[in-house]
C-alpha cells in the first residue's frame, strides 16, 4: 500500500534517471534512453497505486511534512501531499510522458545529442511531479522552477539555431516575471500565516483556521490579504500557463524538438498553472466566503482566462506554421481553463486540463510525424496531401482535431468543454466569459479543420510533402494509444456519469440528465457545426493548389490577416516598450558608474587634497617635530607607491594620510564630541 | 576548540614556507601553499565538529596585549564566525588550486595570497574591535600586491583604486572606534564595552560614529555607491586574487557591520536603517542593469558580485533574525558561487583564450572547445540566478522573508533583482559559451569557431582547475539542500545579546 510518505519516490525515479543520464557517456544511448522510458514506467506504476489508494479515501488529504531548515524565529516545512487531485495530475503526467518518451525513440533517432535529451526530459519530469506531489508551496515553487529549468534546456536544446537559443531565453525569463509575484506571494503568505503547507492537521495555509484568520486581514486601500497574495500568485500561474499578457513566450517555444512541445508546451508544464490555481483554490475563494473587497481574486483570474481564450484562438486563425497553430490553441485552451478556475468550476478545469493533456499531446505528436516524414518542413502551405501517404497520422491527427474542436459526444474535448460552459454560463458576476467561450468554439473548430485540411487534404504542394511516407512504429503506436484516451477519456466526467468530478471534491455529484442543460448544449452543437461549416467551405472543398496561393481570408482582408499573423503585434509591442526601457535602465546605470560615480570619487579625491594642503599648511605651523616627522614618513611611503603609478595616486595618498593623522589628531585630542 | 587559533598561525607559518620554497622551485610553493590552504580548512572543519552552538562568542585566547589602552588579543568564536571560517578556508584551497599556473615569482604570490587569509581567518576571530581592526588591515595590504604585480586588464588603475578605497574605508572605521573609546570613556576595545562607551555618546554623535563605522565597512562589502572599487579591483586581479576578493575580503566588510558596527548603537542604526537598505536594494538593481549592458565576460561577474552583495547588505538592514541569518548564509554562498564564476572565468577561460569579450569569445563557441569549463559556469551561472538546488536560493529567500517582515516594499524591490540577475547570467551563458542569442547573432556563423579545423586549439582543463571547481560546486549543492548545517550554527548566534539589541523579533 503506498502512502503520502512514499510519494517521494514519484519525482525520484526521473530523477535518478536523469543522473544516470548526465553521466552516461555521449555514447551511451541506450542506456540513457532505457533509464528514462524505465523510470518513467515505473513512476506510472506507482502513480496508478498513489490514484487506488486517495479513490479509497476521496475526501481525505493524506500527507507527510518535514523539516528543511530552522529561520531564525521559525522553521521553513516541506511535505509530499496525496489527494484525487494529486493523483489523477500524477497518472496523466507520467502516462503522457511515458508516450512522448516512447515517441521520442523514434523522433530523435538521429540526433547528436540523443542522450542528453533523454537526460533533460527526464528531469523535467521529475521536476514536474515535484510540482505536483508537493504539500507545501515552497517545494512547489522549487520545483516549479526547476521546470523552468529543464523547459529551458529543452526549448534551447536545438541552440546553434539562433531562434531557438533566443526562445529558450525568453521562455525562461517571461515566466520568470510571473515566477517574482509567485515568490513574493509565498513570502508575503509566510509571513502573514507562519507556514507555507497546504495541510498541516489545522494549521496548514488551505484549512479553515488559517484561511479565516486570513481573511479578517485587510489592507489600507480595502483589499484583503488573501486577495492579494492569490493575485501574486497568479502571476507564476500566468507566466507559466502563457495567460495574456505573458502569453508571448509560449509560440517562441515551438523552436524546440516537436516531442518536446508535446509534453511540456501542451501536457503538463503549461497546465502547471491551472493546476497550481486548483490546487490552492481554498486560498483564491477565501476573499469570496470570508472577506468582503473592492476586488475577487477569482474575477481577476476568470477575466484574464476569457481574454487569453479568445485572444488565443482569433491568432490561431491566421497562423501558418503546423506547430504555432497548435501552440496558440494551447494558449486559447489554457484560457478556458483559467476560466473555469476564475468561475468557480476547478473541478471542470481540470477535467478540461486532462482530456487536453490527451489530445494536445495527441495533435503535437502527429504534427511531429508530419515533420518528421516532411524533413522538418512545417508550413502548412508548402505541405498537403499527406491523407494517404500517412494514414495512421492523418487517422488519429484528425481524432485530436474533432477532439480539440468539441465534436460532440464521442470526443473528451466536447465533454470537458461543455462542463466550462455550464460553469461560465451560471456565473453571476458577468456573462462577458461566456460569450467569449462561445466565440472561442466557433474559432476553434474553424481553425482545426483549415489546418487538418491544409495539411493533409489536396496535393503535395513540396517536394518534402510528396516523399513524405508513414513513421516508424515506435512514433505511430504512441499516436494510436493517445487517440485512444483522446475519446475515452471524456466518458469519465459526463453530466449523466460525473465519476471524475465527485472523485476530486471527494463529495458525490449528483447527475444530470442530458437535456436539462439542452439548451446550452444545442448551443454548444451548432456552434462547432458553424465552424466546422465555414472551415470546410474555405479550405476543404476549395483545396489550396500552390504554396504561394494567398489564403481566402488574406484575400478578403489582408490587413487584418497580417495583423494576426503578427500574433497582434504583441512582440513588436513589448519589444518598442519593455525591451527598450530595459535597455535605456541598463545604459543609463552603466553611464552612471563609468562617468558619474568615477567624477564624483574624482572630485571628492580633489576637495580632499585640497583639504589636506590647506591643513598640512596649518600643522607644519602649529604641531611639533615628532607628528611631521610621522606624516614625512607616511608621505614617503606614498612616494613609493606613487613610483609605480600615475601622478595623480600621488596626490590621492598624500591627502589620505595627512587627513587621516589630522582625524586621529583632533579626535585623541578630544576637541569633537 | 582551541584549535582555531591555528589558522591563523598556521597560514602565516604557511606563507614563509611559501616564500622560502619559492626560492627553490615554482612546484614547492604551490605544494607549500595547497597543503597550508587545505589543511587549515581540514582543521577548520574539524574545529566546527566539535563546535557547540549557542548565544555569544565562545572565547579562545584572551591576553592582554595593549594593557595601557585595554587592547587584548582575545580570539573568539560563534556560529557566524564559524561558517565564515569554513568559507574561507574553502576559498583559499580553491583558490591555490586556480593559481596553480602561476609561473612568475611563485612563491612571493603565495606568501602574499597566504599572508590575505590569514589576515582574513584574524578578522573572523576577533572579538576586540583593535585586535580586528589590525587583522583587517593585514588582508587589506597583500591585495594591493597580489592585483599589482600578478594582474591583468589596467592592473595599477584597479590596484590602487581598490587600496584608496579600502584605506579610506578603514580610516573611517577606525575613526569611528577610537572616537568612541575616547569621548565614551571606555576601558578596552571589546565589542561590550564599546557598545557601553558608545550608549554615553550625545545622539548625534552616536549617528556619526555608526555612520563612520557602517560606511567604512560598507565599502569593503560593495555597498552602491561605494561599489565602484569591486568590479575593477576584481577583473584587474589574478584568479586566485579575485576568488579571494569575492569570496572572503567583501565578507570582511560585511561581517564587520554586523559584529562590529550594527550592536555599536542601536539608536544611530534606528536612524540610518532605511537608508542602508535603499542603498542595498538599489545596488541590487543597478549593479545588475551595469552586468546588463557590460561586453567583458569578468566585469559581468564583478557587478554580479555588487548586486549578490546587496542582498547581503539588505538582510542586516532589515535587522531581524530571519534576515541577518540569511545574510550570513548569502555570505557563505556568495563566496563560493563567485569564487566559482571567477575561476571559469578568469583561469578556465581568460587564461586559455587571452580575451573576456563576449564579442570574441561568442565566436569561439566555448562549448566545444571546453566542455568542462561550460559545464561549470551554468551550473555557477543557474546557482548565482538563485535557483533551488544551490545556496543562493534558501539564502535569498531567507532574506526577502525577513525582509517583506521588516518593510515589503524592499522585498519586492529587491526582487526585480532577482529577475534582473536571471537575464545578465543568461546572456553570459549564451554569448559567452554557447555563441547565439537570437536573430542578431547572423554574422557569429562566420566565426572561426564554426570552421572545422580553424577552432583554436585551447589546452585541456588541468587537474587542480577540476578538482578547485567541484568543490565549489559541491559546497554550494550541499548547502543549497542541507542549509541547516550552517543555519544551525548561525541561529544560536543570533541570540547574543548584543545583537539581540538590535535585531527586532521577526516573528509576527
Amino acid at each position: 500500500m503506498i502512502d503520502a510518505a512514499h510519494l517521494w519516490l514519484i519525482p525520484a525515479l526521473p530523477l535518478l534517471a536523469a543522473g544516470i543520464g548526465a553521466l552516461t557517456p555521449r555514447s551511451g544511448r541506450r542506456l540513457a534512453s532505457g533509464a528514462a522510458i524505465a523510470a518513467m514506467a515505473g513512476a506510472f506504476l506507482l502513480s496508478c497505486l498513489a490514484l487506488q489508494r486517495a479513490l479509497a479515501d476521496p475526501a481525505a488529504h493524506l500527507y507527510a511534512n518535514f523539516t528543511w531548515f530552522e529561520l531564525g524565529d521559525g522553521a521553513v516545512r516541506l511535505g509530499w501531499l496525496l489527494d484525487p487531485l494529486n493523483a489523477f495530475m500524477c497518472v496523466m503526467v507520467t502516462f503522457v510522458s511515458l508516450l512522448i518518451f516512447i515517441f521520442s525513440l523514434g523522433y530523435m533517432k538521429e540526433d547528436a545529442n540523443f542522450k542528453q535529451f533523454f537526460c533533460f526530459l527526464s528531469l523535467f519530469a521529475a521536476a514536474m511531479l515535484g510540482v505536483i506531489v508537493a504539500n507545501s508551496l515552497l517545494l512547489l515553487f522549487i520545483s516549479w522552477e526547476l521546470v523552468g529549468v529543464a523547459s529551458y534546456l529543452l526549448i534551447g536544446f536545438w541552440f546553434h539555431k539562433p531562434a531557438a537559443a533566443a526562445a529558450a531565453k525568453k521562455a525562461f525569463l517571461t515566466t520568470r516575471i510571473g515566477d517574482l509575484g509567485f515568490l513574493l506571494g509565498l513570502v508575503w503568505l509566510y509571513d502573514a500565516t507562519g507556514s507555507l503547507l497546504l495541510f498541516d492537521g489545522g494549521h496548514g495555509v488551505l484549512e479553515s483556521g488559517v484561511l479565516g484568520d486570513l481573511a479578517t486581514q485587510v489592507l489600507a486601500s480595502g483589499l484583503a490579504v488573501p486577495t492579494a497574495i492569490s493575485l501574486l500568485i497568479f502571476c507564476g500561474a500566468a507566466g507559466k500557463s502563457g495567460q495574456f499578457p505573458l502569453h508571448v513566450w509560449l509560440p517562441d517555444a515551438m523552436e524546440g524538438p516537436t516531442p518536446v512541445s508535446a509534453l511540456i508546451h501542451a501536457a503538463t508544464m503549461v497546465a502547471a498553472g491551472v493546476f497550481l490555481v486548483a490546487r490552492v483554490f481554498p486560498l483564491f475563494a477565501a476573499d469570496q466566503v470570508l472577506a468582503a473587497g473592492p476586488l475577487h481574486a477569482l474575477t481577476v483570474v476568470a477575466a484574464i482566462g476569457a481574454i487569453t481564450a479568445l485572444l488565443g484562438a482569433v491568432i490561431a486563425v491566421a497562423q501558418d506554421d503546423l506547430k504555432r497553430v497548435l501552440a496558440f490553441s494551447t494558449v486559447s485552451q489554457l484560457g478556458y481553463m483559467m476560466l473555469a478556475l476564475g468561475v468557480g468550476s476547478w473541478v471542470g478545469a481540470i477535467f478540461h486540463l486532462l482530456t487536453h493533456a490527451f489530445f494536445k499531446a495527441l495533435l503535437f505528436l502527429g504534427a511531429g510525424s508530419v515533420i518528421h516524414a516532411a524533413h522538418h518542413e512545417q508550413d502548412i502551405r508548402r505541405l498537403g496531401g499527406l491523407s494517404r501517404s500517412m494514414r495512421t497520422t492523418f487517422v488519429t491527427f484528425a481524432v485530436g482535431m474533432m477532439a480539440l474542436a468539441g465534436v460532440p459526444f464521442v470526443f473528451s474535448g466536447f465533454w470537458s468543454k461543455e462542463a466550462i460552459l455550464h460553469a461560465a454560463s451560471e456565473w453571476d458576476v458577468s456573462h462577458l466569459p461566456f460569450y467569449a467561450t462561445l466565440i472561442g468554439v466557433v474559432l476553434t473548430a474553424f481553425y482545426m479543420t483549415r489546418l487538418l485540411c491544409e495539411v493533409f487534404r489536396g496535393a503535395p504542394r513540396s517536394p518534402a510533402a510528396a516523399h513524405a511516407h508513414e513513421s516508424p512504429r515506435v512514433m505511430t503506436i504512441p499516436l494510436a494509444v493517445l487517440a485512444i484516451g483522446a475519446v475515452a477519456l471524456g466518458f469519465l466526467g459526463t453530466p449523466v456519469w460525473p465519476w471524475l468530478q465527485s472523485r476530486l471534491t471527494g463529495t458525490p455529484i449528483p447527475a444530470r440528465p442530458l437535456l436539462e442543460g439542452g439548451g446550452l448544449m444545442g448551443l454548444s452543437i451548432v456552434l462547432v457545426a458553424l465552424g466546422l461549416g465555414a472551415g470546410w467551405a474555405l479550405y476543404g472543398r476549395r483545396v489550396r493548389l500552390t504554396a504561394t496561393a494567398p489564403d481566402p481570408l488574406a484575400a478578403a482582408a489582408p490587413r487584418t490577416w497580417a495583423f494576426l499573423g503578427d500574433r497582434m503585434k504583441f512582440d513588436s509591442l513589448y519589444a518598442a516598450t519593455l525591451v527598450r526601457l530595459n535597455a535605456f535602465v541598463a545604459a543609463l546605470a552603466d553611464f552612471l558608474d563609468r562617468r558619474v560615480w568615477g567624477s564624483a570619487v574624482g572630485f571628492l579625491a580633489r576637495f580632499a587634497e585640497f583639504t589636506g594642503v590647506v591643513n598640512s599648511e596649518f600643522d607644519d605651523g602649529a604641531l611639533n617635530g615628532g607628528f611631521n616627522a610621522a606624516s614625512e614618513d607616511i608621505r614617503r611611503t606614498g612616494r613609493a607607491y606613487s613610483r609605480a603609478q600615475t601622478g595623480e595616486t600621488h596626490g590621492y595618498l598624500r591627502t589620505l594620510a595627512i587627513a587621516f593623522v589630522a582625524l586621529a589628531l583632533l579626535v585623541l585630542l578630544g576637541g569633537v564630541r | 576548540m582551541n584549535l582555531l587559533p591555528w589558522s591563523i598561525y598556521l597560514t602565516m607559518a604557511g606563507a614563509l614556507l611559501a616564500l622560502a620554497g619559492g626560492r627553490r622551485s615554482a612546484g614547492t610553493a604551490r605544494w607549500i601553499a595547497l597543503l597550508t590552504a587545505a589543511g587549515t580548512w581540514i582543521l577548520t572543519l574539524l574545529a566546527a565538529t566539535r563546535f557547540v552552538p549557542g548565544p555569544g562568542l565562545q572565547t579562545l585566547v584572551d591576553v592582554p596585549w595593549i594593557p595601557a589602552m585595554g587592547v587584548r588579543y582575545h580570539l573568539a568564536v560563534d556560529g557566524i564566525s564559524l561558517t565564515l571560517l569554513v568559507l574561507t578556508g574553502l576559498a583559499s584551497t580553491a583558490g591555490v588550486l586556480f593559481s596553480w599556473n602561476i609561473e612568475e615569482r611563485t612563491g612571493e604570490f603565495f606568501a602574499l595570497f597566504l599572508t590575505l587569509v590569514a589576515g582574513v581567518y584574524g578578522v573572523f576571530l576577533s572579538a576586540d574591535a583593535l585586535l580586528f581592526f589590525v587583522f583587517y588591515e593585514i588582508a587589506i595590504v597583500p591585495k594591493y600586491f597580489l592585483i599589482a604585480a600578478w594582474g591583468s586588464t589596467n592592473r595599477e588603475y584597479g590596484a590602487m583604486k581598490l587600496a584608496l578605497y579600502s584605506f579610506a574605508g578603514s580610516a573611517m572605521v577606525l575613526a569611528g572606534l577610537l572616537w568612541v573609546y575616547a569621548c565614551g570613556g571606555a576601558h578596552g576595545f571589546s565589542f561590550g564595552q564599546l557598545t557601553h562607551a558608545a550608549a554615553t555618546l550625545s545622539r548625534p554623535g552616536q549617528i556619526v560614529v555608526f555612520a563612520l563605522v557602517f560606511f567604512g565597512f560598507a565599502t569593503l562589502a560593495g555597498l552602491f555607491p561605494l561599489h565602484t572599487w569591486a568590479p575593477t579591483g576584481h577583473v584587474a586581479a589574478p584568479t586566485g586574487a579575485s576568488m579571494l576578493l569575492a569570496g572572503v575580503v567583501m565578507k570582511l566588510g560585511a561581517y564587520g557591520c554586523l559584529r562590529v558596527a550594527l550592536p555599536l548603537s542601536p539608536v544611530a542604526f534606528a536612524y540610518w536603517q532605511t537608508p542602508i537598505a535603499w542603498l542595498a536594494v538599489t545596488g541590487i538593481v543597478y549593479a545588475g542593469l551595469v552586468a546588463l549592458m557590460e561586453q567583458d565576460l569578468k566585469f559581468v561577474i564583478g557587478y554580479s558580485s555588487v548586486s549578490h552583495m546587496g542582498f547581503v547588505m539588505l538582510g542586516l538592514a532589515a535587522a531581524n533574525p530571519r534576515a541577518v541569518s540569511g545574510a550570513v548564509l548569502q555570505m557563505f554562498s556568495h563566496g563560493v558561487i563567485a569564487g566559482l564564476l571567477f575561476a571559469v572565468v578568469g583561469r578556465m577561460v581568460y587564461d586559455r583564450t587571452h580575451t573576456r569579450q563576449l564579442g570574441d569569445l561568442r565566436r569561439m563557441k566555448l562549448y566545444r572547445l571546453v566542455p568542462f569549463a561550460t559545464t561549470m559556469f551554468v551550473i555557477a551561472g543557474v546557482a548565482s540566478m538563485g535557483l533551488p538546488g544551490f545556496s543562493g536560493f534558501p539564502a535569498e529567500l531567507t532574506i526577502l522573508i525577513g525582509t517583506w517582515t521588516a518593510a515589503p516594499l524592499w522585498a519586492a524591490v529587491a526582487t526585480v533583482g532577482v529577475l534582473i540577475a536571471a537575464a545578465f547570467t543568461l546572456r553570459a551563458i549564451q554569448l559567452g559559451f554557447f555563441g547565439s542569442t537570437g536573430p542578431s547573432s547572423a554574422s557569429a556563423t562566420d566565426g572561426p569557431g564554426l570552421h572545422a579545423g580553424s577552432a583554436p586549439h585551447l589546452s585541456p582543463i588541468t587537474w587542480p582547475e577540476k578538482a578547485g571547481a567541484l568543490l565549489l560546486v559541491g559546497a554550494t549543492v550541499v548547502v543549497g539542500l542541507k542549509p541547516d548545517l550552517l543555519l544551525d550554527w548561525i541561529n544560536p548566534a543570533l541570540q547574543s545579546p548584543l545583537l539581540q539589541a538590535v535585531l527586532k523579533g521577526g516573528a509576527p
